[in-house]
């Protein structure tokens, strides 16, 4: 039975961990709830770090997932600068840094993903950055401005999110990419052909295919990338976004099951009762798709944080979401819906060359996938699809002449 | 400073002040106000800050840009008031603003 006057540990103040604690107030509870954080800022958003807050568009306020007061408010105590180094789940106690044990009656983990980080001679010279927190965004844009080189090792979104906005501050940016293409892992051919033509007409070059061996520097700081062909990239800084690994250390030192994040079901539960999981640090399962994967955006984290408190609460279970992720680039709004499982055909629906166009991925006749440019009709009714698994036409859908709603009618 | 109050879909008001510069959903999501979601911190990309606004306020609210104009022409239980509260910026002209809130955002 839910308890609702029960103790809730947070652990991991990020943005699924600040965002639970607001709705479990919101679902009603009224228990205590603690939330451990070991950044020493509240709960933040990230997506604008490589975005409008890098280029300067945002400032620090607008960064805040809540007012200052909120935590105080609403019987939130939050614990920052604390990082959680254990768990005993017979105990039903964590311990932190700072000596201090805290126990609870339900804990939720939410402990993100941390940058992967690599490990060739040269990485711990000064200006080699990554880009997960407000910190690193810091850095990184001191790093920025007129007559700079910024290196970016791998050319995932927020390595394209960033040359972009070292563009915009006057920089120069040079993406180093070990496949060859773009996005290899997390879209389509048509796309990394089109992102890489208009970052190149923006002044951003490519190194595709490359592999680095190491990280060249003078006095302590980095001065180039050397390639595995004997090249050397020249740059002020280089920026390292190879991915990120799920911060599921402490989980599976307790025993809880992980698989590339701490496996948890459709209601965020761990196999302990006590114990749930939510954000970049767990691996779900995906109905739609009849797959367990682990998602990296915050609608997933929002989902999640939102079902958690429900089921914590014993409030009936929600429809799941479709996934889904955007990227601002420029004047480009890239909306994706859906991940391309068992996807069969690639459609390409409005023209590329107008910046404004969708690749749909196909199975059979369903959508098992959106990536939509500049163009939030196919986005949307996309996404729809997806949830609905409606068939729909395929002539009609590769016909930009025929309107979204007419092909999903 | 704005005082502004959302009215859920089952009638709570909920009244707050929130600074200018921030826009309407901002306002919303740091006073963790239920029934805005704002899955993309306004990006303008994910119509789940969807609200109404009062017919007395729309010409203070501003205009809608194409872009959210396409993301609410998709969007559920869309109404001539329909706004995307991301894109309304909070000045001290919207002091007294109301909008209420749809039954979903999903
Ligand atoms: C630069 C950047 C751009 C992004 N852009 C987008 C985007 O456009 N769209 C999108 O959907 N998503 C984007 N994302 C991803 C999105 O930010 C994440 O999916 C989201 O933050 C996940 O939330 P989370 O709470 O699971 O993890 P996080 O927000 O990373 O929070 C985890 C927190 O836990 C803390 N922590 C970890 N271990 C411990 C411990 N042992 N004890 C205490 N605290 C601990 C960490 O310090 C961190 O503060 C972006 C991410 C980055 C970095
Ligand atoms: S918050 Fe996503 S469109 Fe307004």
């Amino acid at each position: 039975m839910a308890d609702p006057k029960a103790k809730v540990v947070i652990l991991g103040a990020g943005h699924a961990g600040g965002s639970v604690a607001g709705f479990l107030r919101q679902v009603g509870h009224e228990g205590p709830i603690v939330l451990i954080g070991e950044e020493p800022i509240p709960p933040y958003q990230r997506p604008p770090l490589s975005k409008a807050w890098l280029k300067g568009e945002a400032d620090a306020d607008s960064l805040a997932l809540r007012g200052a007061d909120w935590y105080d408010d609403n019987g939130c105590e939050l614990k920052l600068n604390v990082r959680a180094v254990s768990l005993d789940r017979a105990a039903k106690t964590v311990a932190l840094s700072t000596g201090e044990t805290v126990s609870y009656d339900i804990l939720i983990i939410a402990t993100g993903a941390r940058a992967r980080r690599l490990t060739i001679p040269g990485a711990d010279l000064d200006g080699i950055l990554e880009l997960r927190t407000a910190a690193d965004a810091e850095q990184l844009k001191r790093a920025l401005g007129p007559g700079k080189t910024l290196a970016i090792i791998g050319g995932g979104y927020i390595g394209l999110e960033a040359a972009a906005s070292a563009r915009a501050l006057g920089a120069s940016a040079v993406i180093l990419e070990r496949e060859q293409r773009i996005l290899a892992r997390v879209a389509c051919q048509a796309l990394s052909d089109f992102f890489t033509a208009y970052h190149q007409a923006r002044g951003v070059s490519f190194r595709l295919g490359v592999e680095i061996t190491a990280f060249e520097g003078e006095a302590g700081k980095v001065t180039g990338v050397r390639l595995a062909d004997g090249g050397l990239i020249a740059c002020d800084a280089a920026l390292v976004g190879v991915g990120a690994i799920p911060n599921d250390d402490l989980a599976r030192a307790a025993g809880l099951e992980c698989a590339n994040g701490i496996v948890v079901d459709l209601q965020a539960r761990t196999a302990d009762p006590s114990i749930y999981a939510i954000g970049d640090v767990t691996h779900r399962p995906l109905p739609l798709y009849g797959v367990t994967h682990r998602l990296e955006s915050v609608p997933n984290a929002l989902e999640q944080a939102k079902v958690a408190a429900g089921e914590i609460f014993g409030k009936p279970p929600l429809t799941p979401e479709v996934p889904w992720f955007w990227s601002d680039q420029y004047d480009l709004k890239l909306q994706i819906a859906g991940l391309p499982f068992d996807a069969d055909t690639i459609l390409v629906r409005g023209d590329p060359a107008a910046a404004k166009f969708a690749v749909f991925h196909l199975k059979g006749d369903l959508v098992q996938a959106v990536e939509a440019v500049n163009s939030p009709p196919e986005f949307m009714m996309g996404r729809s699809l997806i949830g609905s698994r409606k068939p729909v036409s395929r002539e009609k859908l590769a016909d930009s002449s025929i309107s979204m709603k007419e092909v999903a009618a | 400073m704005a005082k502004i109050t959302y009215i859920e879909h089952d009638g709570t008001e909920h009244t707050v002040d929130v600074k200018t510069g921030l826009s309407v959903m901002e306002g919303a999501i740091k006073n963790n106000i239920p029934g805005i979601d704002a899955d993309c911190g306004g990006a303008c990309a994910c119509a789940t800050c969807h609200v109404y606004v009062d017919e007395a306020w729309t010409s203070k609210t501003g205009e809608k840009s194409a872009m959210e104009e396409s993301m609410l022409d998709f969007a559920e239980n869309v109404e001539p008031s329909s706004r995307l509260s991301c894109q309304i910026k909070v000045t001290d002209g919207l002091d007294g603003l109301t909008v209420r809130l749809p039954e979903s955002q999903h």
